[in-house]
């Protein structure tokens, strides 16, 4: 009985992975299909970029402040405190604000996707759009993927830069540092490895956010509850995947530059 | 409704050719090992109206499904038009779905767009201009009196608007068949008496080859022994123990097509289950 019921639960896994790599694969290789959908990408890239800019720029400001009196608190004890700028910087570059981001992105739209989807899928109107002669994957999954990569890569690079202005902003105000010294370490302290590490991981973090939050709507099923579902999945999933790939890269990173 | 013959003194409309336009070969599909459709085959031809008749959850949504190729079925074979769309890719599945109509059992309209996108929607999607979008569009919702809701979402109607929007969306681009799935469904007696007028409409006045799902006996028997007058602009009845020539049934019961018939043969069956269920 228990070995029947691994059997199922594996291959129920084995087929979700082959439904989402089947979904992910038509919804992007539709990009090179006509019609192209170019006014639902922008729709999209307003409501996903746009729309998540103040919870960004909140969010990465305050990071940056926290890392700033994190870092100092500890920098202080070996005399080092000129580093604060540097360990920001770094932190906020490589880590914090692809992995903080692409969290908040997720929380909000993730769930969107697939609450959104979800609806469509239960109230019959992904079928009536088939029915109709338009491939939802064209119409409203690819739209979605290309604009969170898109609009996520720059989310990312506003969040870092916000989040050292954050850490800059408490390191002079509330710690009494030197201002010029801060940026001058922030900036001088960064490597091309570094910057291609930050500006790499949004573009995935992007795909797993888009295609988890699609794959969850599109196969929603049951209802109200289905969708309630499907939201609540689409958000721990693309989570855990998000901070999954975060490791992945960078041990590949590292391995490749050696920083 | 004993007695219900055919009559050929129905009024004057097109003959239906014999080339089919649906054609089911000994079609099954189950899902979760549960069987829903087994062994289906049946034919309709041009200008042909064929009511499916059935109780609830016996599949006949389903079978509407894979008429339009939303659905394949796991065994046999489907042609619409002379093509077998059981063996099409879904691409090639989007441009012949162009030629079908469907009205979804709640209308399944776009909740984001008004009533003229809904309606206009596979218009806009072929890059028809703007203008004779809205013309076509508004042609539609005259057939089926609603050409003041253009501006409208579907929220702002009710549950028999919006079927009948479904419906204006479906004859839109005058397609060759039409698949009703419950139009009247969930709606009181006297909007499900306006909706069965406009598929008997389309019937009388457009010809078009059509399956109409329901469970509703009432709506059924309206649609078969009824036509649409044009010069009174409603629907009369035929005359007494008079049916539609062009409107067949087919019952499904446990999977399977237990009756695919006339009105008369249906009437007159000595099935007990037909028996029971048409009371």
């Amino acid at each position: 009985m228990a070995l029947e019921t691994i059997d199922a639960a594996a291959k129920r896994g084995v087929l979700a992975v082959q439904e989402y790599a089947s979904l992910s694969g038509r919804a992007l290789g539709n990009l090179f299909r006509r019609p192209f959908y170019r006014s639902d990408i922008f729709l999209q890239a307003d409501v996903i970029g746009v729309g998540s800019l103040p919870i960004v720029i909140l969010t990465g400001f305050f990071l940056g402040g926290v890392l700033a009196l994190q870092s100092a608190s500890t920098l202080t004890q070996f005399g080092a405190t000129a580093f604060t700028g540097q360990l920001v910087s770094f932190s906020m570059i490589k880590e914090i604000g692809p992995v903080v981001t692409a969290l908040m992105v997720s929380g909000r739209n993730a769930s969107g996707m697939a609450s959104e989807l979800g609806s469509m899928i239960v109230t019959e109107q992904i079928d009536a759009m088939r029915a109709l002669g338009t491939d939802p994957l064209k119409k409203l999954v690819m739209p979605r993927i290309v604009a969170t990569v898109v609009m996520l890569f720059f989310l990312v690079i506003l969040s870092d830069a916000v989040g050292i202005f954050g850490g800059g902003f408490v390191s002079v105000i509330m710690l009494g540092q030197d201002g010029s010294q801060y940026f001058h370490t922030a900036y001088q302290s960064l490597a091309y490895p570094d910057i291609l590490q930050g500006l790499i991981k949004p573009i995935f973090f992007g795909l797993i956010i888009a295609t988890i939050g699609c794959y969850f709507g599109m196969k929603t099923r049951g209802g109200t509850q289905g969708v309630g579902r499907s939201t609540t999945q689409a958000v721990v999933w693309s989570s855990i995947l998000i901070i999954t790939c975060d490791f992945l890269i960078s041990r590949t990173l590292i391995g490749i530059f050696g920083r | 409704m004993t007695g219900v013959a055919t009559n050929g003194a129905t009024p004057p409309r097109a003959r239906p050719s014999d080339e089919p336009v649906v054609v089911f070969e000994d079609v099954s599909i189950a899902f979760d090992q549960k069987q829903v459709l087994e062994g289906v085959s049946f034919q309709v031809r041009h200008g042909e109206t064929r009511i499916l008749l059935g109780p609830a959850g016996v599949g006949k949504s389903v079978l509407l499904k894979l008429t339009n190729g939303l659905l394949r079925p796991d065994s046999g074979r489907i042609f619409v038009f002379g093509k077998e769309i059981s063996a099409m890719r879904e691409e090639d599945l989007f441009e012949l779905r162009g030629a079908i109509g469907t009205v979804f059992q709640e209308g399944a309209l776009f909740d984001s767009l008004t009533v003229r996108d809904n309606v206009g929607y596979r218009l806009l999607e072929e890059h028809i201009s703007d203008e004779e979008t809205t013309n076509r569009v508004t042609e539609a919702l005259r057939f089926v009196e609603l050409e003041h809701t253009l501006k409208q979402f579907p929220s702002q109607l009710s549950g028999g608007m919006r079927r009948r929007v479904a419906i204006a969306r479906a004859i839109v681009t005058h397609p060759r068949l039409i698949l009703y799935d419950s139009p009247t469904g969930g709606l009181d007696p006297i909007t499900s008496t306006t909706i069965i007028e406009l598929v008997m409409k389309q019937r009388d006045v457009s010809h078009t080859s059509s399956i109409v799902v329901t469970h509703r006996l009432q709506d059924a028997f309206m649609l078969a022994t009824h036509h649409f007058s044009t010069e009174l602009n409603h629907m009369v009845p035929l005359g007494e123990h008079q049916a539609d020539p062009n409107t067949s049934f087919m019952m499904l019961h446990q999977g399977r097509l237990v009756f695919d018939g006339t009105t008369a043969e249906l009437v007159n069956s000595s099935d007990p289950f037909i028996q029971s269920y048409i009371g």
